[in-house]
């Protein structure tokens, strides 16, 4: 149904891509090639291990678009998004071969604080084990505030729309307390939890939790009153006006909630990752900048910027599959 | 001209529909299963009077209705847009309490909504988060109903012409499609008093003629109490057994008009035209 549509808008402009694909995909992969050379054969001014190993990846990565290029129409999937990204590529490898000039090669840029490439890729190769480490304790550490600051919200929020007493109640204190950003608890915070990974957890949900249950709220204020009216008439109790009736009419707004407070969330982490918990991504950049490990930083960053990604992309996807009925879904 | 037009047109086209109604079942099985009948609920309706506050200042919308519906009667309620009509038929829903006066089912107070009197709202307000199905099985989730939801909700979107449709999400329906549905959603709580709130205000002409006979089938076959608030004064001519006139706001009732003519009845009887002059004479229309 939502799909015809969307085949049809799509066909005439895979048509366009199809006819041009050999030329770009072949320029893309000349491009990547070019990234190869320049980096293997222009002399560097100082002493990267990986220079090699990332000529190698250029030059395999290169080599795989032309290998590809005339295949792509025969690959589905793969191949459709293949033709899509081409021109990215050709414009990424531009990018890295940019980089990789004015940084090891021409030295335009001062070095210890802008690393080339390859040493970013040593970083990935030689530390994965202390990033990987990192990245996993973030996830924990988010997971378990995001998850209890976004129920907490959606319970609170629920609430205070449906009962007028915890209206009343509820919401002076929300109006005063949850416009505070949560990193000013956070001196708070770690001298009242027991460790500071519960403050951090603490902090993570209540981040997530305000624009959660305000939204939520204001989700649940505006359902249109006449499904509820319908809803009695057809015999639903409290349990099921609230349950299948106000949350379902609530849930784009919960879904803008949830997408601010995962925002929201990801600043909370990194200070407090700073500040107090001795893991985490956060950590790890002070730890890089502490050291002077300017490759490392960027790696980290790197990394820290997949992972926000990743989170909102599932976060996206999670919001299509409830929300499928709704028209005109904005595509992240 | 027009009317007579379409009624020819319509007696062309509802054999078809009707055929393509009941395409799935072949032979003699094709009905629902049948249900013991429930039949309809006497209506009562002592002096209400309501009054909306807008402002501060209060707006009388009733005045002292009285109205009786015996069990299986089908009355209309006419009026002008405004007087009214809709707020009478959330009160006989027991959707709001009225200010005095007594609504009475079977002779047992109304005191707050219940499945056994639906109202079918004048805007479809199907969830817009469930299929066409989900909408229509409502009604028995909400109760607890246990068992062949599925299939009574099938039944119920066949009765109005809408097999096929059972996974669509009311966004892809028409507008009366969607009031279609949403009788069907009330269809399948078998209630004992159909409120409907001009329930095919926004059906093209040809449909409505169409739904205008499917109405009259269901009620003829189900013997539900009907109220049908319309401003259409054939309309209510050619379904109601009587016709309820409230002119202006605040309503009350003017005229109490018996149609005593054998159904199905034909726009241009001479009787139906005679009643439908007296009846704009009523609401103060020139003829
Ligand atoms: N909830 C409300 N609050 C205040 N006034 C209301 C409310 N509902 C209806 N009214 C007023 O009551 C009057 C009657 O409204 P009602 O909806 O019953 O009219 P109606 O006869 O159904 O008209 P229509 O044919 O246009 O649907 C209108 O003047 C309207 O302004
Ligand atoms: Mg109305």
């Amino acid at each position: 149904m939502a799909s015809l549509s969307e085949g049809a808008g799509l066909a005439p402009r895979e048509g366009r891509a199809a006819g041009r694909l050999p030329l770009a995909a072949l320029g893309a992969g000349a491009a990547w090639i070019a990234l190869a050379a320049a980096t293997q054969l222009l002399p560097e001014a100082g002493d990267f291990p990986y220079t090699g190993a990332f000529a190698t990846t250029s030059l395999a990565a290169g080599l795989a678009l032309l290998a590809l290029a005339p295949l792509a129409h025969r690959l589905g999937h793969a191949g459709a998004w293949l033709r899509h990204r081409t021109p990215w590529l050709a414009v990424l490898a531009l990018a890295f071969l940019a980089w990789e000039l004015v940084t090891a090669k021409l030295e335009w840029l001062p070095m210890p604080f802008f690393p080339p490439p390859q040493a970013i890729l040593e970083v990935f190769a030689e530390d994965w084990r202390k990033l990987g480490g990192s990245t996993l304790n973030s996830l924990k550490l988010l997971a378990g505030g995001y998850l209890i600051g976004a129920a907490a919200g959606v319970a609170l929020g629920v609430a205070i729309g449906w009962s007028r007493t915890v209206g009343y109640w509820a919401h002076p204190v929300l109006r005063f307390v949850g416009p505070l950003p949560a990193t000013a608890w956070l001196p708070l915070a770690f001298f009242v939890f027991p460790s500071s990974w519960s403050a951090s957890t603490f902090l993570v949900a209540l981040a997530t939790g305000f624009p959660v249950t305000v939204l939520t709220w204001s989700g649940v204020a505006g359902v249109n009153k006449a499904y509820f009216d319908v809803a009695r008439t057809l015999g639903a109790s409290q349990r099921f006006l609230v349950l299948r009736v106000a949350v379902p009419a609530a849930l784009p707004h919960v879904f803008v909630g949830l997408f601010m407070g995962l925002g929201g969330s990801f600043a909370v982490l990194v200070v407090a990752e700073m500040l107090g918990v001795k893991s985490g991504l956060g950590w790890y950049l002070q730890w890089a900048q502490g050291w002077a490990a300017y490759a490392n930083l960027y790696a980290a960053l790197i990394v820290m910027a997949l992972m926000c990604s990743g989170l909102i992309t599932l976060l996206f996807r999670l919001r299509d599959r409830l929300l499928s009925w709704q028209k005109g879904l904005v595509q992240w | 001209m027009v009317a007579a037009a379409l009624e020819r047109t319509f007696d062309r086209l509802l054999p078809q529909w009707r055929a393509a109604a009941r395409r799935d079942g072949p032979g003699p099985t094709r009905e629902a299963p049948p249900r013991p009948a429930v039949g309809g609920a006497r209506l009562g309706v002592r002096a209400v009077s309501h009054a909306f506050d807008i402002r501060g200042t209060p707006l009388p919308v009733l005045d002292r209705v009285d109205l009786d519906v015996e069990p299986g009667g089908f009355v209309a309620l006419l009026g002008p847009s405004g007087c009214g009509k809709s707020t009478l038929l959330r009160l006989l829903a027991g959707l709001e309490p009225p200010d005095s006066g007594r609504i009475t089912l079977d002779g047992q107070p109304v005191e707050g909504p219940d499945p056994s009197r639906l109202l079918v709202f004048q805007d479809p307000t199907l969830y817009p988060w469930r299929t066409v199905r989900g909408n229509v099985t409502l009604g028995l989730e909400a109760r607890g109903v246990a068992g062949d939801r599925r299939e009574r909700a099938g039944a119920a979107l066949r009765l109005v012409g809408l097999e096929g449709f059972e996974d669509a999400y009311p966004h892809q329906l028409s507008g009366g499609m969607a009031q279609r549905a949403a009788l069907a959603r009330a269809l399948v709580n078998e209630p004992r008093l159909l409120l409907l709130d001009e329930p095919l205000g926004k059906l093209d002409a040809l449909t409505r003629l169409a739904m205008q006979a499917e109405l009259l089938r269901l009620w003829r076959e189900k013997r539900f109490t009907a109220v049908l608030v319309t401003h259409d004064v054939e309309e209510a001519l050619v379904l109601a057994e009587r016709v309820i006139v409230l002119p202006d706001r605040p309503a009350s009732v003017r005229a109490d008009i018996a149609v005593g003519r054998p159904y199905p009845r034909h726009r241009d009887d001479p009787e139906l035209v005679r009643l439908r002059r007296e009846i704009l004479a009523i609401l103060g229309q020139p003829t």
